[in-house]
């Protein structure tokens, strides 16, 4: 069996793929890479399906040992990359083979950087993904994020890869700050009063250390909610609503200081009111700030979030005519 | 001048715990992969490591202070 050695873990590197379906009714999130269109471009670019194993790491990533012929790609986070110690592009198929050893300098920019290998990574699969979902430890590998000296099994590429092959640079996220965030206001944006509201969508509010796959906290402003009555079933905090299902991307503000914004490992429902929702293109961007870091929620109507989705299918499809050409 | 930098963003700490004392002070001699400090993100806290010996000449960042990613933390003088 042919086998990934990781010689070194990095800071939180872990096992996803697009993602977990069809179990967030039982409390389930989809887990799976949080930058999809980097993580679906790394596949494409080593040969692979797009729903392939890759792995993600985040701000440090890991050092990894070839141990037979492949083809492999970085995309995402601006990080200077290296094959036995000699730079190589980022965004491009490379050729490796045995004992050639990847690994990764300081990011420059952005938060989370992709590796797709040809054959992608042959974690098993659980309930339909790949994904790791570490909370529960469960998908990916052994359900965890990946320490030193260990090994990842590999799938066997179907030699479709085109070593060589480049993301146009028009065709890669920008990563400059302030992350722009289209928002889809509500569902409890009502428990908000109108300044409230304003001063939310005019607020360059700061990512926090405790920003990772499951929420990212942040900081920058005060938001007042209107009065009320407690409704049975809701808790004290005027933050507080009768429980609901949390969409992915949905902000809640608990004590109306500290926006959080769900993401792909979070709790499905609970009891803060969500103001509103990032739009599911959008995660990628927020995906690739680091703590310290700007974002600002710019409100967009449904019509807007789904025209959005459709472009990033459209400039994904025109990935894959630029490097199978 | 030489200095470490950090790997990560984050809110930087000097000791393992509050009660405990700094790992390193300034004029004190380190070795390389000796841990110097802590950077707490993502809900864990991480060990800053020496990539080199040296002496630490001066702390250039507070403890409790916030950090980005390739931030000079410590200036090393000779050894």
């Amino acid at each position: 069996m042919s086998e990934l050695l990781v010689r070194a873990g990095g800071l939180y590197t872990t096992v996803q793929d697009t993602g977990r379906f069809g179990y967030y009714h039982m409390g389930m999130p989809p887990s799976g890479a949080m930058d999809v269109y980097s993580a679906v471009v790394a596949n494409m670019l080593v040969g692979n399906p797009d729903g392939a194993g890759v792995l993600e790491g985040t701000y440090v990533g890991p050092t990894l040992e070839f141990t037979d012929d492949r083809v492999v790609a970085v995309t995402g986070a601006d990080v200077p990359v290296t094959v036995n110690d000699e730079p190589v592009e980022p965004w491009t198929a490379i050729r490796v083979g045995s004992g050639d050893v990847l690994s990764f300098a300081m990011i420059r920019a952005g938060c989370r950087a992709y590796v797709a290998v040809s054959g992608g990574i042959d974690v098993p699969v659980y309930l339909g993904s790949r994904s790791t979902y570490t909370l529960t430890g469960i998908g990916g590998h052994q359900g965890r994020k990946l320490v030193d000296d260990e090994t990842l099994p590999l799938g066997s590429g179907d030699g479709s890869a085109r070593p060589g092959a480049v993301v146009p640079e028009e065709l890669r996220p920008e990563l400059a700050g302030p992350a722009e965030l289209r928002t889809v206001i509500g569902l409890c944006s009502y428990r908000l009063t109108e300044d409230a509201l304003a001063s939310f969508l005019g607020t360059d509010w700061k990512v926090t250390k405790d920003a990772d796959r499951v929420g990212y906290r942040l900081r920058g402003g005060k938001l007042d909610f209107t009065d009320r009555e407690q409704p049975f079933g809701a808790g004290s905090d005027p933050a507080n609503v009768v429980d609901l299902g949390y969409p992915v991307g949905s902000i809640q503000v608990p004590g109306g200081d500290e926006p959080i914004v769900l993401l792909n490992d979070a709790v499905t429902g609970g009891g803060y009111a969500t103001i509103g929702t990032v739009i599911s293109v959008d995660r990628d961007r927020i995906a690739q700030t680091k703590t310290g870091d700007a974002v600002r929620f710019t409100s967009v109507d449904l019509d807007t979030a789904l025209a959005a989705r459709r472009d990033r299918r459209e400039r994904i499809e025109r990935v894959r005519r630029e490097i199978t050409r | 001048m030489t200095t470490i930098k950090a790997q990560m963003p984050g809110v930087f700490y000097r000791r393992p715990a509050p009660e405990k004392p700094a790992y390193v002070d300034d004029g004190d001699k380190i070795s390389e992969g000796q841990t110097i400090a802590l950077i707490e993100v993502m809900k864990t806290f991480n060990e800053v490591k020496a990539g080199e010996s040296g002496t630490v000449a001066e702390f250039l960042v507070e403890d409790g202070d916030e950090v980005d990613v390739g931030q000079d933390i410590v200036r090393l003088g000779e050894v």
